[in-house]
């Protein structure tokens, strides 16, 4: 049970695991996977470089940027609050999708842009992929993202096409060259209206001649070929792939799981309940490197730092372990999201959790008294229930053996174990 | 229990490009070899891989300015003759590439036309594990240089990356070169060498990603050593707070000025690494090109004209080879939003030790094209065997698959 939530959900606490613990697991699959109630979003403000007239002045635009920067800073914040507060399976398919569909804020430049993405994972994420295809070919951020609006008639621009093919929905060697000069030409004519947080087709930029896409010959529009991508055959396999990735192991899927998963049908939510249930399941705990969000969301869950109370000094520390360690949300590196597994584990990053650790633990008085208030040859013991590791290696057993004396330094270490780096 | 353990990684596309890695340490704790890589064999090269991500447009790099077909399939993007940087009648350099132009002057800067691979790849991530792994048919779970790295030793201080995340390309079946962003890893105070070193043993039967992040501490004791002397003036990274600009296509990094003084102070130390890699992102410009991308190749330019100046001042530097390249150049005809979509071959740029400036390579016909692409002429395999022979004392062919190509100066 530990194992299926430390994967599904957000780095869960001890309480949290002998709540499951005593439920049957299908039964508990199936209450983490239910879907969640959209959250109220956070109030942003107006975005300002939409409301930059043409021609702005240096100045003014240098402003809109400083705006911007302070707007993506409250959002990246009320997001990892929101992770942490409620460590749910809905928000961790959120960034999941977050880093499948990866937009960065960068080139979009609005918070409201990519507060409306993040809501169309949390309205359509759980479901039929088709619904959320079709809502993302309509998504301002993606569009700005990869080129769409400069996807016309008179000049197809191939960007977005390509990737929603290569990364999105089928993967590389499913779909040719010409599907994707077809498949540009689909899109051509969205334009993105900033001031309105939406984007629309104009026809006369649309060209809506027959294409020969994906093995059909006619006239596609935006759904039809969101349709076409769902339904082809890679689709499921490629989807299940994706998920297996961040959610089972950093090794190739067994066959028969994967054909599991490809059975379960067309939604995330289907998928994740049949990798979770799968009788290979257990066997790949310990085989999943955690990325820097889930590090970080499930050490602040388990420490118990409130979030709610922190300075602004304080957020910024407990936000820079994440750029130390390169993953920041709202800013994936590419279009193909973060990297995964080994890529994480670098000299760099274990320096990086071993000082972001120390920095966390200054902000949880309770923990430290809570270890503070065992007694000290169980303190190994308390540490792993508190972390929620099944257990320490002999090595590690030794290698904390000089810091139990020190509750701080004891926690602080814990955090940057092997056996914490993974899950 | 396996003392090797296959692992794979997976690249950002999620294609496996992986390396297999070390399970258990064991493969790294040979201290005699350890003990080896820390004195530099005298008159040893090093590399430093500069790989530009994003896909650089070739054709308005290494520009073919008398070509009329450059012109006619370019009219908003093209240059005109008297404002590119004059290589020879027919090719100059971009503008922005002044201080490359100097080198190539001064006889120091070789270009090599067409390079690329067959039956190309047009997606950036498919692309890049094809030039990070070195090979074209299938991109397996190692990289070039990590294959080298294995082949040397697997000490991790033989090949370094600057980056915060380990390119694909270091990535070897049984070790993995190490990274060092901002050329430090500042440890809190409490952290003692002895507890890393406790860190980093090995535990029997632990799974191999945990064995990895264990291994992780174990490197990082010796990066500790490399860096120390190197480290002082670094940059902390709680200080800088500007990110690096999103790429779309990776290479999201420290700027490239920065990496390459970390390689600078390296060299100049007499550190035992053979291997560097730096990055540059930011080049798929799709749309608005001309100008961004003078910007980028700038970005390129200025920094390593320096850094080339730099090395050719020092003993030490003067063994310094320096190979530039990216995963694909653009379609030749622009989109008509000022940008080109994604290409094939491309030009390498070659600097340092043993290289004869001047032009190389077949350029490649930009009327006889594949599908509205060019074909290349250079494998950048030979490339690569030039670099793994010639500069790292490799067995090129072995590292390479049986690739029997070679890249010469004549």
């Amino acid at each position: 049970v530990s194992h299926v939530l430390r994967r599904v959900t957000f780095g869960p606490t001890a309480a949290e695991i002998d709540a499951a613990a005593r439920a049957d697991l299908s039964a508990t699959v199936t209450a983490l996977l239910a879907p969640a109630a959209l959250p109220k979003p956070p109030t942003l403000g107006p975005g300002p470089v939409g409301a930059l007239a043409e021609g702005a002045s240096r100045a003014d635009r240098q402003k809109a940027r400083q705006v911007v920067r302070q707007q993506v800073a409250d959002l990246t914040w009320w997001w990892f609050t929101r992770m942490a507060a409620t460590g749910g399976a809905a928000e961790k398919l959120t960034f999941f999708w977050h880093g499948h569909w990866a937009t960065s804020v960068q080139k979009v430049r609005s918070v409201r842009l990519m507060l409306r993405q993040q809501q169309t994972f949390r309205r359509y994420g759980a479901g039929d992929t088709g619904a959320l295809v079709r809502a993302m070919l309509r998504d301002p951020a993606l569009i700005l993202w990869l080129d769409g609006q400069r996807n016309t008639r008179q000049a197809p621009n191939e960007n977005l096409a390509r990737e929603l093919m290569e990364l999105f929905t089928l993967g590389v060697g499913n779909y040719t060259e010409n599907d994707v000069k077809a498949g540009a030409r689909v899109l051509t004519g969205w334009r993105v209206d900033r001031a309105a947080g939406a984007a629309r087709l104009v026809p006369r930029r649309h060209d809506d001649s027959p294409v020969t896409l994906l093995g059909r010959t006619g006239t596609v529009d935006v759904d039809g070929y969101a349709d076409l991508l769902v339904r082809h055959p890679a689709h499921l396999p490629f989807l299940a792939g994706r998920l297996w990735l961040r959610y089972g192991s950093d090794e190739p899927a067994p066959a028969a799981g994967m054909r599991r998963m490809v059975g379960a049908g067309r939604s995330a939510t289907a998928m994740l309940t049949a990798l979770a249930t799968d009788p290979a399941f257990p066997a790949t705990a310990g085989h999943l490197v955690k990325q820097p969000v889930e590090w970080l969301v499930g050490a602040v869950r388990q420490l118990g730092i409130d979030t709610g109370t922190l300075t602004g000094e304080q957020r910024k520390q407990v936000l820079a372990g994440l750029r130390t360690l390169g993953q920041v949300p709202l800013r994936p590196p590419s279009v193909g999201g973060w990297p995964a597994g080994a890529a994480w584990l670098t000299t760099s990053s274990a320096g990086a959790r071993l000082r972001s650790g120390q920095a966390l633990v200054a902000l949880a008085p309770h923990a430290v008294e809570t270890i503070a208030a065992t007694a000290r040859d169980e303190r190994l013991d308390a540490l792993a229930h508190l972390l929620v590791v099944d257990g320490w290696t002999g090595r590690t057993r030794s290698a904390l053996a000089g810091a139990v004396g020190e509750p701080r330094r004891l926690l602080a270490l814990g955090l940057a174990t092997p056996e914490y780096t993974v899950h | 229990m396996d003392t090797i353990t296959r692992r794979r990684f997976l690249t950002a596309s999620g294609v496996v490009a992986g390396a297999a890695l070390a399970a258990g340490g064991t493969a790294y704790g040979l201290a005699e070899i350890l003990g080896t890589a820390g004195q530099r064999v005298p008159g040893a090269k090093t590399l430093v891989l500069v790989t530009l991500y994003g896909g650089n447009d070739g054709l308005n790099t290494v520009i073919p300015y008398a070509d009329p077909a450059y012109r006619s399939n370019r009219p908003q993007l093209a240059y005109a003759a008297d404002q590119v940087l004059t290589l020879d009648d027919a090719f100059g350099l971009n503008p922005a590439m002044t201080g490359l132009h100097r080198l190539y002057g001064e006889k120091r800067l070789a270009i090599v036309r067409g390079v690329g691979y067959p039956k190309p790849d047009r997606s950036h991530f498919r692309s890049m594990d094809i030039w990070q792994t070195g090979q074209p048919d299938r991109p397996g779970t190692t990289g070039w240089l990590g294959r080298w790295l294995d082949a040397a030793g697997g000490d991790p201080r033989l090949a370094v990356s600057f980056e915060p995340v380990l390119p694909p390309l270091l990535a070897g079946a049984r070790s993995a070169g190490a990274t060092v962003p901002g050329g430090a890893v500042q440890l809190p105070g409490t952290v003692t060498t002895d507890l890393l070193r406790s860190f980093g043993r090995p535990s029997a039967g632990e799974p191999p990603a945990q064995a990895r992040a264990a291994a992780c501490f174990a490197d990082l004791v010796r990066v500790q050593g490399l860096m120390h002397d190197v480290a002082s003036a670094a940059a902390d990274e709680q200080d800088s707070a500007e990110d690096p600009p999103a790429t779309g296509t990776g290479g999201a990094g420290p700027p490239l000025e920065a990496q390459l003084a970390l390689v600078a102070r390296c060299v100049e130390a007499g550190a035992a690494t053979r291997a560097y890699s730096v990055s540059l992102g930011g080049f798929d410009l799709h749309a608005d090109e001309k100008t961004a991308q003078e910007s980028q190749l700038a970005k390129l330019d200025k920094p390593l004209a320096a850094f080339a100046d730099r090395m050719a001042r020092t003993a030490a530097g003067k063994d310094v080879v320096i190979a530039v390249y990216s995963e694909f150049g653009r379609r030749v005809k622009a989109n008509a939003s000022d940008g080109t979509d994604h290409g094939t071959a491309s030009s390498m740029f070659l600097l340092g030790a043993g290289v004869r400036g001047g032009l190389y390579g077949e350029p490649p016909s930009l009327t006889d094209l594949d599908d509205g692409d060019l074909r290349h002429t250079v494998d950048f395999r030979d490339v690569y065997a030039m670099l793994l022979g010639d500069v790292l004392d490799g067995d090129a062919e072995k590292l390479l698959n049986g690739w029997t190509g070679r890249f010469r100066f004549d």
